[in-house]
């Protein structure tokens, strides 16, 4: 137990809240886009964590064998990787709607397992970067850092954010994700190809995991085999913010970010995914209690 | 009953003499009653009660870590055992380690099921997909604490004591752990058998098919799921302590709580026989093992891939499994009685 | 019913078929060609490694044919590997080398990639009386437990980077302070190799009475420390450690690029074979790197010749400058030539005898097995990153440069 730190060193809170705040805004965005399809075609996505990885591949391969400075492949990774789910949902998820989650609980995990070796097989095991070349910034004597990727990927996740938002709202393919996630049958008979709203529902999350990808390669290092975190992380947020409610999304990605920076300080490194794991298991009990006074159960 | 009787013995037969046919193959043999048992105990949930359960894993890890560590905290301190990676070696003398394993074995259930009870508290009063996932972070969760606790070799493994010499040849080591296997098989497939033909059996299913109505109808569900997890720890941890002691060491994160393979394996097993039923995750597990067996060595690098497509395959297009599928297609020989007329019209799903 | 019992029926009669095939096969001597076994991980978080190793062994095994082979008495014969995937996984290494020695009737086997498989596999080779020569299970546990069986070419763990406490130690001397006075901290990843890495360094810094002042550990899936090293950046200790596979290695460098974080010493495995120097821009510079091997040093051999020849060779057929991993998996073979060669028979007993008495020169280095099948007459080697060439700075006879200390501040770089 490392308390003791924080009075030695008070900046480092300083550190702690700004580095919690800035990886949650990536969490955040993930999360998003696992509300989205989740609300929309009732599926839970496993392998919403090897997406992200594949958009960071993405980078990674234009940066490393280009030589393009990783902030412009942001599209390029996000367009991949809304193609491949694209194709994964005409594939596979197309079959999974509508029936037990349980079902596509499962069936995406086996669709991770087939990323993650594929990306393994592709891009190899070693751990690779991406670097954005944004430089450093510091605060308080040089003793906060702030590395400027971090704070650029911040800003990049709130403005995909924004977007998203926005296209939902106003344009006619988001009225209709919209309305099919409202009443299914109701947007059918109102004239909604719902079959085709659930193709780019899908192919949208694929879009902004690729973005958070991308983020993800320039602020950390890549893996093949790093994104059950990613997926868990963005469930946690899912089930404490609940489907739909954009800004409570947002303060649980940073909540969970901050937490997870002063678990890392404080218990130590080595505990850090346990601890995320672990608190998934709590929420979801917590959740769960306070719904059975009402008798209920989450759904 | 003379139908059982005579399965039983095929059984029995199979068990015994299997060591004997393919003396190369003991400790392959071992592991496919494990996965059998797996798979069934896994079924308790999945299949009979409608828990989707990730996390039963935790229970075969739990076992595995209990086990050894009575067997070494019995003679000797732990601390120095698993001090640097393990470093020094302490022998147990044949007594020493007969009694280290029957003690080992009787907690290694025993602590599976305390933690069945502890945890089935929170997590079974949550359900669907939140159970699922729930669990999957709690498999996954136990791994990475595992590594993390030094006294128990954290990340570096813990060896677990080895097969005095003076006992006998390896050879009869793996027999040991051959009709272990197979005893804690048939323990496992004898009980299931039994408590599903009981009240038991039918409220688990109740709970399954509509858990409001069974509440409603007086049946204290949350004590039925509990028993029911306790089953599946209490052979689960057996099975995790003999894995462990097969193995001769444990490592953390892909020999105990291995919630990406193993973990994964008993639900493809069950699923791939028919989840729900009894044979069904028997045939799953034999069948799935040896699939396995063949693309593991076929195809270097691709295994994965392979696993991937078939959990895939299984999940989407072949849900109801082998016995599912025999099910429907010959119902008359499960003993079903079928109204031709009055069923043509429905699609069985 | 009646179903059941025939699908048991039928579902063991294929059973039975499958292990009567999977049994016939291969055995250990075949005409003219000598089969070893090896369980590398080609999926998995090692497949990187695993690779490399798997290259080196291949590399050998070619050269040894070309040149005629292994004589045995009085006959040639060629070497060839059995090769199975390990998925980077210790219970399934267990697994195959269960299945090389039982199933695939396999006599002479080749280590895995990294500590942790090497450490599930030994028991069973132990136990079942067959030779082994691995070439990355470094894991001191894996010398202590009596083994006859084992033999490594490699040096042990915890001695990858005890040379650089005391190179911190030395240099704290001549600067004027007490090594007592210096301050280390740690960040080491949770696997056994990490870990007996780590084993190494406390003891030396016990010995110099030096402070440790952040003991961070890593978890095998993680890619940001940055709160570990927020924490050195608070408490300015002399040296940082850090080992973790490249994966850690990477991570560390990479961030401790970001934040600017001044250490005057900072010390890691497998750079090397991360390539991170490059990778990053420059951001490795004046790291020091523990390594079994460097293609500088001046060991030569009769097949490989000297390390630059084994370089030269190497990069011609896979298109990269060989990491060590791969050059003391080329060694392994050597030595298993070397042994059939002197013991002059295929038993495994004879061999066992005749490895232990391997003594002979490599491009790899001397080896020399201990009693406990160590490796006792190749010292490690220490590297310092400079201009972007990997240096040799100590052990001093091979040193071809100095030591740049303390590593300039990250202000002062260009």
């Amino acid at each position: 137990m490392d308390l003791m730190i924080f009075t030695t060193a008070p900046w480092l809170n300083v550190q702690a809240i700004f580095d919690g705040i800035m990886i949650g805004a990536v969490f955040s965005l993930i999360a998003y886009g696992m509300a989205l399809i989740w609300g929309v075609m009732k599926i839970i996505n496993v392998c919403q964590g090897e997406y992200v990885i594949l958009g960071g591949y993405i980078t990674f391969y234009l940066y490393n064998t280009y030589g393009i400075n990783p902030l412009y492949t942001i599209p390029a990774a996000s367009l991949f990787v809304f193609l491949v789910s694209f194709a994964i949902y005409k594939l596979v998820i197309v079959k999974v709607i509508e029936r037990d989650l349980f079902v596509s609980i499962l069936a995406t995990f086996g669709l991770s397992i087939i990323i993650q070796q594929l990306m393994n097989t592709i891009f190899g095991a070693d751990v690779e970067v991406a670097q954005s070349g944004l430089g450093t910034e510091f605060l308080f004597d040089n003793m906060v850092t702030v590395p400027v990727t971090r704070v650029f990927s911040l800003i990049i996740a709130v403005l995909v954010a924004a977007i998203v938002v926005i296209f939902m709202h106003y344009s006619k393919l988001g009225r209709a994700i919209r309305a099919t996630s409202q009443n299914k049958r109701a947007a059918k008979v109102l004239g909604v190809d719902t079959d085709k709203v659930y193709g780019y529902t899908y192919a949208i999350n694929g879009a902004i995991c690729g973005v958070a990808g991308s983020l993800v390669a320039m602020t950390f290092t890549l893996h093949p085999y790093i994104g059950l975190p990613y997926t868990i992380r963005s469930f946690m947020i899912v089930i404490t913010a609940g489907l739909g409610n954009f800004a409570a999304i947002i303060t649980s990605g940073m909540g969970l970010g901050i937490l997870e920076q002063y678990a890392d300080y404080i218990i130590g490194t080595q505990f850090r995914i346990g601890f995320v794991f672990l608190l998934l298991v709590f929420i979801i009990i917590w959740r769960s209690r306070k719904l059975l006074k009402k008798r209920e159960y989450l759904k | 009953m003379k139908k059982d009787l005579v399965i039983l013995l095929i059984i029995l037969l199979i068990g015994i003499t299997s060591p004997f046919l393919f003396p190369n193959f003991v400790v392959n043999l071992s592991v496919v009653w494990l996965f059998i048992l797996f798979s069934l105990t896994w079924d308790v949930q999945g299949g009979q009660m409608g828990y989707n359960s990730f996390g039963n894993i935790v229970f075969y890890g739990l076992g595995m870590y209990t086990c050894a560590l009575v067997q070494v905290g019995l003679f000797f301190s732990i601390g120095e055992w698993t001090e640097a990676g393990g470093e020094k070696t302490f022998l147990h003398t044949i007594p020493q380690y007969f009694t280290g394993l029957g003690v080992g074995l009787i907690f290694s259930s025993i602590i599976p099921v305390l933690s069945a009870i502890i945890v089935g508290l929170g997590l079974l009063r949550v359900r669907g997909q939140y159970f699922a996932i729930g669990t999957l972070g709690l498999g996954i969760a136990a791994g990475e604490i595992a590594s993390g606790i030094e006294v128990i070799g954290g990340g570096q493994g813990m060896t677990v004591p080895i097969w005095p010499r003076a006992a006998g040849t390896t050879d009869l080591r793996n027999l040991v752990f051959y009709y272990l296997s197979f005893a804690s098989f048939l323990g496992t497939f004898l009980f299931l058998r039994w408590i599903y033909q009981t009240r038991f059996g039918l409220t688990l299913n109740a709970i399954r098919d509509d858990e409001d109505k069974a509440e409603a109808m007086g049946i204290p569900t949350m004590r039925y799921k509990i028993i029911g997890w306790c089953i599946s720890a209490f052979f689960l941890g057996i099975s995790g302590a003999l894995m462990g002691n097969m193995n001769g060491y444990i490592d953390p994160i892909d020999g105990a709580f291995t919630g990406s393979t193993v973990g994964l394996w008993m639900i493809i097993m069950a699923l791939l026989g028919g989840k729900g039923t009894l044979w069904g995750p028997i045939i799953g597990a034999v069948l799935f093992y040896f699939f396995k067996e063949f693309f593991w060595m076929q195809f270097l690098g691709w295994q994965y891939v392979a696993l991937g497509l078939l959990v895939v395959v299984v999940v989407v297009f072949f849900p109801e499994g082998l016995m599912g599928w025999l099910k429907r297609k010959f119902p008359e020989k499960f003993g079903e009685v079928v109204d031709k007329e009055r069923t043509s019209g429905i699609h069985l799903d | 019913m009646k179903t059941f019992r025939k699908t048991m029926t039928c579902l063991l009669s294929t059973f039975a078929l499958f292990l009567c095939f999977s049994s016939a096969g291969y055995t250990k001597v075949d005409g003219d060609t000598i089969l070893l076994g090896a369980a590398v991980s080609l999926t998995g978080k090692y497949s990187t490694n695993g690779k490399h190793t798997k290259n080196g062994y291949d590399l050998a095994v070619k050269l040894i044919n070309d040149r005629g082979g292994v004589k045995v008495k009085g006959k040639k014969y060629k070497l060839a590997i059995k090769y199975y995937d390990d998925e980077s996984n210790s219970s399934r290494a267990k697994e195959l080398a269960e299945r090389l020695i039982k199933q695939d009737n396999i006599k002479f086997l080749l280590g895995p990639y990294s500590s942790g498989l090497t450490k599930a596999m030994a028991p069973i080779i132990d136990a079942a009386g067959i030779p082994m020569v691995e070439a990355n299970g470094a894991s001191r546990s894996l010398f202590t437990k009596g083994y006859k069986y084992l033999f490594a070419v490699l040096s042990a763990a915890n001695q990858y980077l005890e040379s650089a406490i005391d190179l911190a130690a030395e240099k704290a001397k001549e600067s004027g302070k007490k090594p007592s006075q210096v301050k280390v901290a740690l960040a080491f990843e949770q696997d056994p190799f990490s870990l007996d890495v780590r084993l190494g360094v406390v003891e030396a810094a016990k010995r110099h009475g030096m402070k440790i002042v952040v003991d961070g550990k890593l978890p095998k899936a993680l890619n940001d420390m940055s709160a570990i090293l927020a924490k050195v950046k608070a408490l300015r200790p002399d040296v940082l450690v850090v080992s973790g596979h490249s994966k850690g290695a990477m991570t560390a460098i990479k961030q401790i690029q970001e934040m600017k974080v001044d250490i005057p010493l900072l010390a890691m495995t497998h750079c090397d074979a991360a390539k991170i120097n490059k990778k990053l821009g420059g951001g490795g510079e004046y790291t020091l790197c523990a390594a079994q091997w460097h293609k500088s040093l001046s060991y030569k051999d009769s097949y490989f010749g000297n390390g630059m020849d084994y370089a030269k060779r190497f990069e011609k057929v896979y298109k990269y400058d060989p990491p060590y991993q791969s050059a003391e998996s080329s060694a392994a073979l050597l030595v298993w030539k070397s042994a059939f060669e002197r013991s002059n028979s295929f038993d495994t007993k004879k061999l066992r005898d005749a490895l232990s008495k391997t003594n002979m020169q490599t491009f790899y280095g001397n080896i020399r097995f201990g009693k406990t099948g160590q490796n006792i007459a190749k010292p490690m080697v220490l590297f310092q990153v400079q201009n972007g060439k990997n240096a040799v700075v100590a052990p001093t006879e091979w040193a071809s440069s100095k030591l740049i200390w303390p590593a300039p501040k990250w202000s002062e770089r260009k």
